[in-house]
């Protein structure tokens, strides 16, 4: 079939404005690289750690560090899974791809919460609650911007579950570093506090993230 | 030749498309424009293909087309020469298609497909023209009654009972695009018959 006169004049357009690109790396790759910038962040949180000689909790509830974990591999595997599923011809399954983890990260601290309301002397309050809420929130930011930045180039098709697997992936990193420079325990609080601060994280990146995901361009279709 | 032959040879034609493609496109992606323009105008008949297989209008094909081509321009650093070029273009189109499909649809809902109106509606306010009105209104309904089922059915649903093209597709049966010929078609033998012109057929 012949092309019309408005498909053959963008076919002209397209080409004349062809650019050697840079291919993306791989999605692996690409997850790896914003792992990195995770250990960055968590190797900047220790220097400052370090520098203000904080030891850290003397004891640790339990619960903490295997939730830790798991809001990690969430993480990793939500990168991962946002990286692939910015390529258009990915299935739509590698959406699921961080929902055990992210399953067991939610078991774990529903666990250490019960476990936590028969210890009335490890509740916390409300100031420890909203210094959790600011710090998961802060070290969200960067990682989203990253994650943003990073996922951009690919065009994505899928800007709404993409920006959510990034936001779940900056959300589940930020929890995990949170370790880091904030002595936490399983208390109800606290982990009303990761929830919100999840929450807020993927709803920004929903409401914000799909539509930094298509750039400007150049071209528009011809009526 | 035999069913499976010819199917052998199909799918093989298909591959070695593919690997042409794909070879093509891995030379577009570090700046050879030759070969990108020949992978777009490659893509033409394949994304037509496959936006008719979605169930997009003949309409809209050359909107997809396009929306196509310059969504693959704007994404071509995310394509991996280790895999199917075609499989790639196809998720795009199916993708894309969707997005046109699910606009058109939002627009459709809408849309009141009504180019009798103004003519109908034209002299309101006015004692004499409406009079004159009235008296063409009669003639109108009575040309109307002998137009040819199709076109008589598109005048009713979309001209004076003032329908969007969807509701008067599900009303009637016909596709959004014969009732828009039929409509044409109408208005233009009520032309010819009130007033001078040609008149015409009729689309199922």
């Amino acid at each position: 079939m012949s092309e019309s006169g408005d498909i053959s004049r963008l076919i002209g357009d397209l080409s004349a404005d062809l650019k050697p690109v840079r291919r993306l790396a791989p999605p692996w790759l690409r997850a790896l690289y914003w792992l990195a910038a995770v250990l960055g962040l968590a190797l900047v949180l220790i220097a400052i750690r370090i520098v203000f000689n904080w030891s850290g909790a003397s004891e640790v509830d339990p619960y903490v560090m295997p939730g830790a974990i798991a809001s990690g591999v969430t993480a990793a595997l939500a990168a991962f899974a946002a990286f692939e599923l910015s390529l258009p011809d990915r299935s739509n399954a590698w959406a699921l791809l961080p929902l055990p983890a992210f399953a067991v990260w939610v078991a774990i601290n529903g666990l250490g919460c019960v476990a936590s309301l028969a210890d009335p002397a490890a509740q916390s309050g409300m100031p420890q609650f909203f210094s959790c809420l600011a710090i998961i929130l802060a070290l969200s930011i960067p990682l989203s911007v990253a994650t943003i930045v990073m996922v951009r180039r690919a065009r994505p098709l899928r800007p709404l579950p993409v920006a959510i697997l990034g936001g779940l992936a900056a959300s589940a990193a930020g929890a995990t570093l949170l370790l880091l420079v904030h002595p936490h325990d399983s208390a109800v609080l606290d982990l009303c506090s990761h929830a919100l601060a999840v929450i807020v994280v993927v709803g920004i990146n929903a409401l914000i993230g799909g539509r930094l995901f298509v750039p400007a361009n150049n071209f528009r279709r011809r009526a | 030749m035999a069913p499976a032959a010819h199917s052998d040879e199909f799918a093989a034609e298909r591959a070695a498309t593919d690997r042409r493609l794909t070879a093509a496109m891995a030379a577009a992606q570090g700046g050879d424009r030759a070969a990108y323009e020949l992978v777009l105008r490659d893509c033409v008949p394949i994304v037509r293909r496959i936006a008719r297989a979605q169930g997009a209008d003949a309409n809209f094909l050359d909107d997809v087309v396009q929306d196509v081509l310059i969504t693959l321009h704007g994404a071509r650093a995310s394509y991996d020469p280790s895999r199917s070029f075609v499989a790639w273009l196809t998720a795009i189109t199916q993708r894309r298609t969707i997005d046109i499909l699910r606009k058109q649809g939002r627009r459709g809902a809408r849309e009141v497909y009504a180019p009798l109106a103004v003519e109908t509606h034209a002299g309101e306010g006015n004692p004499e023209a409406d009079a004159a009105l009235r008296s063409e209104a009669r003639q109108l309904r009575a040309a109307v009654a002998t137009l040819p089922e199709g076109q008589r059915e598109a005048v009713e649903t979309l001209a004076l009972e003032e329908n969007s093209l969807e509701d008067a597709s599900k009303r009637t049966g016909r596709t959004k695009s014969a009732l828009k010929v039929n409509l044409h078609r109408a208005i233009k033998t009520l032309r010819a018959r009130m007033g001078g012109g040609e008149a015409d057929g009729e689309t199922p």
